[in-house]
């Protein structure tokens, strides 16, 4: 396997211009300027069938040729760099390690749709990667890549970064561009799409900062290296950052279509403390769970993802392991969801507190069996009704992890009390005296989720 | 022009319009808290998504374009469960204070949970999030945060038509709240408008709530008479008290909107100044007399002056808050008498606001376009003024028109004071009346079926909400007794009162710019008078 977006693991120093450059940094965007017209960049990378790694996994090449070729306003490009999806660090590490890899992959990116300006928005608490940007921005700008006559091409690009105020809604793209023209990020409604309505009424491209990285390795070496990797459907290397109960935690680039089996037990080194694999978030917490069972048997690409039943999204994998409180998990991304929510759609708004309330109230023993159904049918009522996709990115954990895991979630309603917390007997417990002899180390044997599906039922 | 379906219905609807458009015009409700036709789109509330045909995800009416061969279902399985969802989420915080809220009655969230929803509260777990009730935010608006459903049309009338922006939303999720800016409150000309577009209790008006139960109040169509713009509103009244003035739709005239001083013009209409007699100075007083006694004497003194020193000693000025009914009728007795001296007085106070961009006219006067389209005051009452100073004119006849308010009492006694008899008809006691030898209680114009011109030449009905008060009359019924009487026609009891639409018809007839036009004709828009007159 070869490694193309973490070159930094084998080049030390990759970040500073002369590694980069040494290493045949910027020669993909000399060929995107002076051998390329911008349409054999975007058929090259429409070839390479490179999909968006910000979690839509959108054709890129497809996208740029949205814009239309004789815009009579200016076209921009945005790079998103509000990383924010729980589980998610990928971009994170690219900032600090191979920022002339996004510097030069955002360049040949403005030469394929004529863009002349990219504004770089970014995560607000990226204090540090921020710095490290900036300084490859200089170098870059020092050496004539950036500024008003690329490499003497006479084509101008000006990069400028754009920090965030700490609100993952502005990671959605259209949140994202109203942000940046210094609005509440409120979400907008499609059509009009970026492409062509965009940033200040402009045509815009938005693209997460692992897409824009894959760019120059594409137009160096051609789609047809590209598509070496991986299953034809979604080509290249993926970064997985892999997270949870795991013993070797950390940033994984590896194929698209490697077996998340692999990455858990060969990869990841195995479950933390020798214990069981409970469950599998796959692509960062707005997306459905696998069951053990389910995550052994799928390959991470998108499609195989998709046909399992949840999607790759970012490829944030959180592994948890057989002691974990799957209400609680639950409740603890529904607050994340419930906080982040921008409160513009009026599902989400309300549908988000909601079901963290009835949450809470589970995980704390005072739930009951009606609840569940509740918050189906909340979720369900949330899911598609709204501009953008952060309902849906609740509806979806609480739709998967209520009848993957029913059994546990009734059981916290049966005893009044979380079985997983060392406290759960005594506090909030209206009932459930069976639960009062239960210890924490006995209840994960008990109540995983296999076991107790005819319990569940013999209790109905 | 495209041709959909909608609930089986096929319609065909203008290019471009929107799908609650659409089905609105073709006689179907797609619900909707936070579109309004004079405001951006935003698409917020999801209370109008709609299944339509082909589309894999329900779609929201206001930010889809009617096309042709759609096919549209607002009352699907579908569509009904996403309605259902929608109010069920916008209940879920709110207080359900119904009984205390003053919205009541005319609150989109319960007509909607009427219409659409129904179902029993499943909001049991938690404690609802609390917010801020009843605060004072400035422009007469009271703002309850809890009740709001964040749909931002005020917000969105602050910036897209005011262009004032002092409301904006704050915090995020379900802790979002409307509010105003630190240290700021919302001061604008036309604030009020956002309670009208407000669909819940959020925003309330504070002179009005807590005044009268909505569901009492009559509403009967009308035209501001607070400026020459003539905004058509709903007079809301009831048991002969008015209540507020809300704005009525007409494109011609103010779109959805009025101002703010327009909305607040109606206690003056029914102050404790109204006349509610005929009254004559009796000593230091007024005292008052029978109406036969007072048009006799009115009609006696028109007579013998005019005999005594020519039909041209008698004058008469009506001021430009008449009617084109009351001016006409004012004009044709002149006629009868054979007087050519009569004037408009189109007076506004030196404090009134100037012209803006949106609706506010510095001219204060309803209907100075339509005196003048009768022929009454291209000269004002400048040459009126000087005859009656030197003495020419004996008896003025003045209608609506205070002018010792508006000369100021020793111009007004300069040029006036020659006068033998002062006739005033006017709504209120005010010092032209404590001047004059008679004066003839009127009704004011929410009491009156009659129209106003605009400035802009536009002719706009008025309908009468309830009687004046205590024995006032319409202007044109007065002025068409005097007339009677100096015709010598026998006072006849009984006889149903002339209608204001007899006279508009005798003005179309007479008068070139209101050719062709009927009072009944023109509408809840009104209609362009004929001729423009500068």
């Amino acid at each position: 396997m070869q490694r193309y977006l973490t070159r930094w693991l084998d080049i030390p120093d990759l970040r500073r211009i002369e590694v980069y450059e040494a290493h045949g940094g910027y020669g993909a965007l000399r060929k995107a300027l002076f051998e390329m017209t911008p349409e054999q960049i975007i058929n090259e990378v429409k070839n390479s069938n490179l999909r968006g790694r910000g979690g839509a996994a959108f054709p890129t090449g497809v996208k740029w040729s949205f814009i239309p070729k004789d815009s009579k306003k200016p076209v921009y490009v945005c790079c998103n760099a509000d990383e924010s999806e729980p589980g998610t660090f990928a971009n994170r590490y690219e900032l600090e390690n191979d920022p002339h890899a996004i510097i030069e992959g955002i360049l040949i990116a403005c030469r394929a749709v004529g863009s002349h300006t990219c504004f770089v928005y970014m995560r607000g608490e990226f204090f540090t990667q921020k710095q490290i940007f900036e300084t490859a921005l200089g170098e870059a700008r020092a050496r004539g890549y950036v500024g008003a006559d690329v490499m003497g091409s006479g084509f101008g690009v000006e990069i400028t970064v754009h920090r965030g105020a700490g609100a993952y809604i502005c990671g959605e793209e259209t949140g994202l561009l109203e942000s940046l023209e210094g609005k509440r990020a409120y979400p907008r409604n499609r059509p009009p799409f970026p492409a062509i309505q965009g940033a200040f009424g402009c045509p815009t491209v938005v693209n997460n900062i692992e897409t824009l990285s894959n760019v120059p390795h594409i137009i160096a070496r051609g789609a047809e290296w590209y598509k070496t990797m991986g299953p034809a459907s979604s080509p290249g290397n993926k970064l997985f950052c892999l997270s949870g109960h795991i013993n070797k935690p950390g940033l994984y680039e590896l194929p698209m279509g490697f077996a998340l089996k692999d990455l858990i037990y060969e990869v990841g080194g195995g479950i933390l403390d020798g214990r069981k694999l409970k469950a599998v978030i796959p692509g960062g917490s707005s997306f459905p769970v696998f069951t053990a069972e389910e995550a052994v048997k799928v390959n991470m690409d998108f499609d195989s993802v998709r046909a399992a039943g949840s999607l790759m999204g970012t490829a944030g994998v959180m592994v948890m392991h057989d002691g974990t409180c799957m209400v609680e998990v639950l409740r603890t991304v529904a607050h994340f969801y419930h906080h982040e929510s921008c409160g513009q759609c009026t599902p989400c708004r309300e549908g988000t507190g909601w079901i963290e309330k009835l949450l809470i109230e589970l995980e704390a023993g005072r739930g009951r069996t009606e609840d569940l159904q509740t918050l189906l049918s909340v979720a369900t009522n949330m899911e598609g009704n709204t501009i953008c996709v952060l309902a849906d990115s609740l509806s979806m954990p609480v739709k998967s992890f209520i009848p993957k895991f029913r059994a546990e979630f009734e059981e916290h309603v049966r005893l009044g009390c979380c079985p997983f917390k060392e406290d759960g007997a005594t506090p909030h417990a209206t009932g459930g005296g069976d639960g009062v002899a239960q210890t924490p180390a006995a209840a994960p044997n008990r109540l995983s989720a296999q076991s107790t599906d005819t319990d569940a039922e013999a209790d109905n | 022009m495209p041709k959909l379906t909608i609930d089986d219905r096929q319609v065909e609807v203008p290019d471009g319009i929107n799908l609650i458009e659409a089905a609105r015009l073709c006689g179907v409700e797609i619900p909707h808290y936070c579109y309004h036709p004079a405001l951006a789109v935003v698409g917020n509330c999801r209370m109008c998504l709609v299944e339509v045909e082909k589309a894999p995800k329900l779609q929201i009416a206001c930010n889809t374009r009617a096309t042709d061969g759609m096919v549209v279902r607002t009352r699907s399985e579908r569509t009904q469960a996403a309605q259902r969802a929608v109010l069920e989420f916008l209940l879920v915080n709110h207080p359900i204070d119904c009984p205390v809220c003053d919205q009541a009655g005319e609150c989109k969230l319960q007509d909607y949970y009427m219409d659409f929803d129904r179902q029993p509260s499943r909001f049991e777990r938690g404690r609802k999030n609390h917010k801020g009730k009843a605060l004072d935010i400035g422009g007469g608006l009271m703002l309850d945060q809890e009740r709001c459903v964040l749909c931002a049309r005020c917000t969105r009338f602050f910036d897209d038509v005011t262009h004032t922006s002092e409301l904006a939303i704050f915090e995020r999720g379900d802790h979002n709240v409307i509010d105003i800016y630190p240290g700021r409150k919302v001061d604008n000309s036309y604030a009020l408008n956002t309670v009208d577009i407000c669909p819940v209790g959020a925003l309330t008006e504070k002179d009005f709530r807590f005044r009268m139960r909505v569901w009492y109040l009559h509403r009967t169509p009308s035209v501001c008479g607070g400026c020459e713009r003539g905004c058509a509103i709903d007079i809301h009244h009831h048991r002969g008290r008015i209540y507020r003035f809300k704005p009525r739709h007409n494109p011609e005239v103010n779109g959805y909107w009025m101002c703010d001083a327009g909305r607040r013009s109606f206690p003056a209409l029914q102050s404790e100044s109204r006349l509610t007699a005929p009254l004559k100075p009796a000593g230091e007083r007024m005292a008052p007399i029978g109406w036969d006694a007072a048009l006799a004497e009115a009609a006696a003194k028109i007579a013998e002056l005019s005999h005594a020193h020519g039909p041209s000693a008698i004058g008469a000025v009506a001021g430009a808050h008449s009617t084109n009914e009351e001016a006409f009728a004012l004009k044709r007795l002149m006629a009868a008498i054979g007087s050519g001296r009569i004037a408009a007085l189109a007076w506004s106070p030196a404090d009134a606001p100037r012209d803006d961009n949106l609706l506010i006219r510095a001219n204060r006067n309803p209907n100075a376009r339509g005196l003048a389209a009768i022929g009454i005051g291209a000269d004002g009452i400048g040459p009126l003024g000087e005859a009656a100073a030197a003495g020419e004119i004996k008896m003025l006849i003045a209608m609506r028109a205070d002018l010792v308010r508006a000369l100021g009492e020793p111009e007004f006694v300069r040029r006036f004071g020659p006068l033998d008899y002062l006739l005033v008809l006017d709504t209120d006691a005010n010092e032209t009346g404590q001047m004059a030898n008679l004066v003839l209680p009127i009704a004011a114009y929410p009491e009156l079926d009659g129209s106003f011109t605009n400035f802009k030449g536009q002719v706009q009905r008025l309908c009468k909400a309830f009687d004046p008060p205590g024995e006032a009359r319409s202007a044109i019924e007065i002025l068409d007794a005097l007339a009677a009487r100096l015709a010598g026609a026998a006072p006849r009891p009984g006889e149903a009162p002339l209608a204001a639409g007899a006279v508009f018809a005798e003005m179309a007839t007479a008068e070139p710019a209101f050719a062709g036009l009927t009072l009944d004709g023109l509408g809840e828009h009104g209609a362009p008078s004929r001729t423009p007159t500068a």
